[in-house]
């Protein structure tokens, strides 16, 4: 990726984020007529924590899709397709309704185990360089089981609001977190990221054969725990905190691998920015579109995603001619 | 420099390759040659350290296992068998995989600055493998390993690339596998036979193959127009899985 592109990419994410945190303007501005201090603490406590979880939810979905991609070398494999977060949900709510622990720290670890679960389950099923066909069924597979045992952890919780409290959450949402809250997805968000990008360049060689990698001095097992542990990681705790949201993980790293040249490993930093941006953008349609109340982010993203989604199939039919 | 370029001993992988030890003082080309199933790759494998193999390769009296990915690279280059690559990368940046430094040369001297802008998946077979040897090329490494480079490619594209390895042979020991005989025995300056896991046979081509042992492990002799013919069936094992020995 050439530096222009990058400076450019870096850009437009900060733009959104200035945005994010700005809009709706009105409002904002009449308090700060009123009450400075009042605006500045709404900044934040709420603008503020809103725009950082979109941010770096967006920016670890990027990033982990990305790398999974470039593990499996497969352009489909992303966090939500693979089963990962709906893994995720699976652990936040057996560890919040089963359990009945709810604190942040709690969620996100029982996130990130639900997660890590999801992926080993993933690649025992799909294998290591899986086929479109298999990675998919597989992955449908484990949303599948995991959305059923959200279920039954639901049904079966003592509160009987349980479904109506996690309904939101579940639909992914960044509306009312804390900074306290926002913290335990973003450090984790943050670390996940930059690790995934020192991942780069033996993801890079990957898409020469595991042979050629391994040649190359690159361990693959290591590499393949790496991927599934940091990705585990970041997306568990995000999806801990805000819910589950889907395709950012795989639009992001698409657009992304067309800035590097189709190199799936330098694509990492590229996919975190688009991914962030997406998601910034995405909350603020889900803000300002004129439908009197709020839309949950997660249909937007899956709103947008979706046609996206439905032209890569007609795309990749294209492709292999059938 | 002193000791031998190359030292392999008890070099093994499980169930495919028996402990082999293996010793080339200077830069040169060796082919190996054998059946299907013979253990080339297996070697080619546990010399590159793919595979966990057992054993110790020292190349210029260093162990390479040892060294970092950027350092290891300008040791060992591996060429698989395998023509595919995960992303429709531009033949250039494929290259550029092995080593940006020598990039353009290796393109340039398999001719391929011409399709250097081309996708991967808008090649053909042919010039896809020879994007791929030029990424091995590129890396200028001390010891260069080849999983049948001459497959997939023309005739003159067969001829052309032995004599680029035989260039290459002038600064790095280069290891290919081959399927054809006749090409390897042309370009070697050593060859070595593998026949069921382990070194058949080990010396200089026109010897070896005027001898028994390419009968014995192949199944196949000199005809008197000088091609190659399946052998009569003698005594001792003899090959049962199909073996085309030239193609």
């Amino acid at each position: 990726m050439r530096p222009a592109t990058g400076l450019a990419l870096a850009a437009a994410a900060l733009s959104l984020f200035a945005l994010s945190v700005l809009l709706p303007w009105s409002p904002l501005s009449a308090v700060f007529d009123r009450d400075p201090d009042l605006a500045w603490s709404l900044l934040r406590e709420l603008r503020l924590p809103r725009a950082a979880l979109g941010f770096v939810y967006g920016a670890t979905l990027g990033a982990s899709g990305a790398a999974i991609q470039a593990l499996f070398a497969n352009p489909l494999a992303s966090p939500d397709l693979t089963g990962t977060t709906s893994g995720a949900a699976l652990g936040a709510v057996v560890t919040a309704y089963l359990l009945a622990f709810t604190s942040p720290l709690a969620l996100s670890l029982g996130a990130v185990a639900g997660a890590l679960c999801a992926l080993l389950l993933l690649i025992a099923l799909a294998g290591r360089r899986a086929e479109t066909a298999t990675l998919l069924l597989a992955g449908l597979a484990i949303s599948a089981l995991a959305g059923a045992l959200t279920t039954l952890a639901l049904a079966l919780a003592p509160s009987p609001f349980a479904f109506y409290d996690a309904y939101e959450w579940l639909m992914g949402s960044l509306v009312d977190r804390s900074l306290a809250q926002a913290v335990f997805a973003v450090l984790p968000g943050l670390l996940a990221i930059g690790l995934l990008a020192r991942l780069r360049a033996p993801l890079d060689s990957l898409s020469l054969g595991e042979e050629v990698a391994e040649a190359f001095g690159h361990d693959i097992v290591r590499l393949r725990l790496q991927v599934v542990s940091l990705t585990a990681i970041g997306v568990g705790a995000c999806v801990a905190i805000c819910g589950a949201i889907g395709f950012v993980g795989l639009v992001a790293p698409i657009f992304a691998r067309r800035l590097t040249g189709g190199r799936p490993g330098e694509a990492v930093i590229p996919a975190a920015l688009m991914g962030g941006a997406l998601l910034l953008a995405a909350d603020l349609v889900a803000r300002l579109a004129p439908l009197g109340r709020t839309l949950p982010i997660g249909v937007v993203t899956a709103l947008l995603g979706a046609p996206f989604f439905l032209w890569l199939v007609i795309h990749m039919r294209w492709r292999l001619g059938r | 420099m002193t000791g031998p370029l190359l030292e392999a001993r008890g070099l093994a992988l499980a169930g495919r390759l028996a402990p082999t030890d293996l010793r080339v003082q200077s830069p040169q080309l060796v082919c190996l040659v054998g059946p299907n199933g013979s253990g080339k790759t297996s070697l080619l494998h546990a010399l590159a350290r793919i595979g966990g193999p057992e054993g110790e390769v020292r190349i210029a009296g260093e162990d390479p296992g040892r060294l970092p990915p950027a350092l290891r690279k300008r040791r060992i280059a591996y060429f698989p068998a395998s023509r595919d690559i995960a992303w429709p990368m531009a033949a250039r940046d494929v290259v550029r995989l092995g080593s940006s430094d020598g990039a353009e040369e290796a393109l340039d001297l398999l001719d391929l600055l011409e399709l250097a802008d081309r996708r991967m998946d808008r090649l053909s077979t042919g010039e896809r493998s020879r994007v791929l040897i030029a990424r091995a090329l590129a890396q200028r490494s001390t010891l260069m390993l080849l999983d049948e480079p001459t497959a997939n490619l023309d005739p003159a594209w067969q001829i052309r690339l032995m004599q680029r390895l035989r260039e290459a042979s002038a600064r790095s020991l280069v290891v290919a596998a081959l399927h054809d005989l006749d090409l390897a025995a042309r370009h070697a300056d050593r060859l070595i036979v593998m026949d069921k896991g382990r070194v058949a046979a080990d010396g200089l081509p026109a010897a070896l193959l005027a001898g028994a042992e390419v009968t014995r492990v192949f199944g196949v002799e000199r005809g008197p127009d000088g091609a190659w013919r399946l052998a009569p069936p003698g005594p001792g094992p003899n090959p049962s899985e199909d073996r085309r020995s030239s193609r």
